[in-house]
């Protein structure tokens, strides 16, 4: 025995955490093939009307539409504000620098229902100088979005950065590359993994981000959390239950598709090594 | 680390372009952004709060006397420090246990924190009010095996809040005690087994005091979170368990007192960046010390 190791009755203890972390996500599952109108076991009666309602309901497929909008503007807008921000900060170095991500950061730090009331009273005067980017509109719920979204964009692409080794700009430059040259032809190619992991966190964050939208939002946007959010709000509808269901299925799908991708890049790299 | 510098040293100036344009155009679109649609806006917030109703500091003197805001005050500490310490404490047996376990079960534990975490927690807070309901599964499962007769009330009170909140803080628990305890050196747990000490002792004398900063770190990081989290403690508080966050949307959007809403956040934004401070200048110390 040459490393340390928990004893059994540690295990065990962690077995019940472990239990407790997935437990409502497996309460979910019953409740959404229930017969009845309301939320109930199935008890033997196992019916997928539910599923049924969201696609022949409206409300959802309005929602859900609205959301994929939303989630895809702002993983695009952030992305590139992020990538853009990242790059220019690490051609930069100085001590300038530490001050600009602090404030960058700001909204990853500051209690999310604090940015919402910020973002709540930069909406409502937004709408007064462009009344189609404002409150309870979908170009300011993006406006919104990227700017909750984006510090996490701006930590994936700096660490994403990190990995990089200098030397390529230097030698890029050398050889009479432009800066713009450098970033499209040589930095960029190699930060694919990066930029590809900072636009999906942005899309999964916008997705089902809820708190700032309630601010900012009433009639004219609804988003499937705002749904959601309503739904358990009011008198709690099974659809919802079916619509968890399914995010919840969606989120295993982009895990283990995370992890296949990852353990691909982790074989090619062991091949180059070999090589 | 030398080649990167003499190289850096040695290289001819680049022949064409000025960079210094270029960089500032990469550069500052995102903090422009930022100050005109975030940071502004925060300083109207802040106005809002001495002039909404009327100039003045009012409102600030209504949250140092008013017993309804205090009462309000006090639940949200007492429920987030209870958060708190009970996600330290479990996030720091899962996090053990993901470190010092054999393979497989390293990645159970990995798997069982992964999941939840990345699942959104509107769908979390409804798992546990199916879970919760006085006719829910953890009651009808109670009441089947005939160990309570009455339906216990375990949501729409602080106890489901806790509880939905306990479910989200964990994972924020385990990810800064993991990077501490994958720091220590196994060999001196090792030591202290092979010296005789029993697992508790190792346990309070070794195990505990070389993890302290990670354990500090965490806290103050849950505890901030909880503070300012919003969506699970409403829906499975149902209204009877009000804390400063929901209390400032009641602000905003029911009773529409604008002034107290902006000023309860400028309060909350002073007590979050302390805490901060503090956690910045703790890991600066622990930098000089390690």
């Amino acid at each position: 025995m040459n490393t340390h190791r928990t004893s059994l009755s540690t295990r065990l203890l962690s077995v019940v955490a472990m239990a407790f972390m997935l437990f409502p996500l497996l309460t979910v599952i019953p409740v959404s093939f229930t017969s009845k109108r309301f939320l109930s076991m199935p008890e033997g009666n196992w019916s997928l009307r539910h599923y049924e309602a969201l696609v022949s309901n409206p409300d959802w497929f309005h929602a859900i539409s609205q959301s994929l909008t939303i989630a895809f503007a702002t993983s695009v807008i952030a992305t590139l504000l992020a990538a853009s921000f990242s790059l220019g900060i690490w051609y930069m170095r100085s001590k300038w620098a530490t001050a600009l991500i602090g404030l960058v950061l700001l909204p990853m730090a500051i209690p999310p229902v604090i940015s919402a009331l910020v973002l709540y009273f930069m909406e409502t005067k937004l709408g007064r100088f462009a009344p189609g980017m404002g409150y309870d509109t979908l170009t300011g719920v993006v406006i919104a979005h990227v700017i909750m979204v984006v510090p996490y964009g701006v930590v994936t692409m700096l660490v994403a950065l990190s990995q990089i080794d200098r030397r390529i700009e230097l030698a890029s430059r050398n050889l009479g590359a432009s800066l713009m040259q450098t970033t499209f032809m040589v930095i960029l190619p190699n930060l694919k993994l990066g930029l590809a992991s900072t636009a999906l966190l942005g899309f999964a964050l916008s997705w089902e981000e809820v708190a700032v939208t309630l601010f900012i939002t009433s009639v004219n946007v609804d988003t499937l959390p705002k749904r959601i959010w309503s739904g358990l709000r009011d008198n709690v509808d099974p659809s919802v239950a079916a619509i968890s269901v399914l995010l919840i299925s969606l989120t295993l799908l982009v895990l283990i598709g995370r992890l296949v991708v990852q353990h691909l890049a982790d074989k090619r790299a062991q091949k180059l090594q070999h090589s | 680390m030398t080649t990167t510098l003499t190289s850096t040293l040695t290289a001819p100036k680049p022949r064409f372009s000025s960079p210094g344009l270029e960089r500032g155009l990469l550069l500052f679109p995102l903090p422009v952004l930022l100050l005109v649609f975030y940071v502004l806006p925060f300083l109207g917030v802040v106005g809002w709060s001495f002039s909404l109703p009327t100039p003045g500091i009012e409102q600030y003197q209504r949250i140092a006397t008013d017993p309804a805001i205090h009462e309000m005050l006090w639940r949200t500490l007492r429920l987030c420090l209870t958060v708190s310490g009970l996600a330290l404490m479990i996030g720091y047996l899962l996090a053990y246990c993901w470190v010092f376990s054999p393979p497989f079960w390293q990645r159970v534990v990995e798997i069982c924190i992964f999941i939840p975490f990345w699942i959104s927690v509107l769908v979390r807070a409804f798992g546990w009010l199916i879970a919760l309901r006085s006719n829910g599964v953890l009651n009808n499962g109670l009441m089947g095996m005939g160990l309570i007769d009455q339906p216990l009330q375990l949501s729409r009170n602080e106890i489901g809040v806790v509880i939905g909140m306990l479910h989200v803080m964990i994972p924020y628990a385990v990810f800064p005690l993991l990077s501490t305890m994958r720091q220590l050196d196994q060999r001196v747990l090792m030591a202290s087994r092979g010296l005789g000490a029993g697992a508790l002792r190792t346990f309070w004398q070794v195990l505990l005091p070389q993890t302290l900063p990670g354990i500090l770190g965490a806290l103050i990081m849950v505890f901030v979170f909880c503070l300012g989290f919003f969506i699970t403690p409403v829906l499975l508080g149902g209204g009877q368990t009000v804390m400063i966050a929901e209390y400032v949307f009641l602000q905003m959007f029911q009773t529409s007192n604008w002034g107290l809403g902006a000023a309860l956040s400028v309060v909350l934004l002073a007590l979050v960046s302390a805490l901060i401070w503090v956690l910045l200048k703790m890991t600066r110390v622990n930098r000089l010390v390690g």
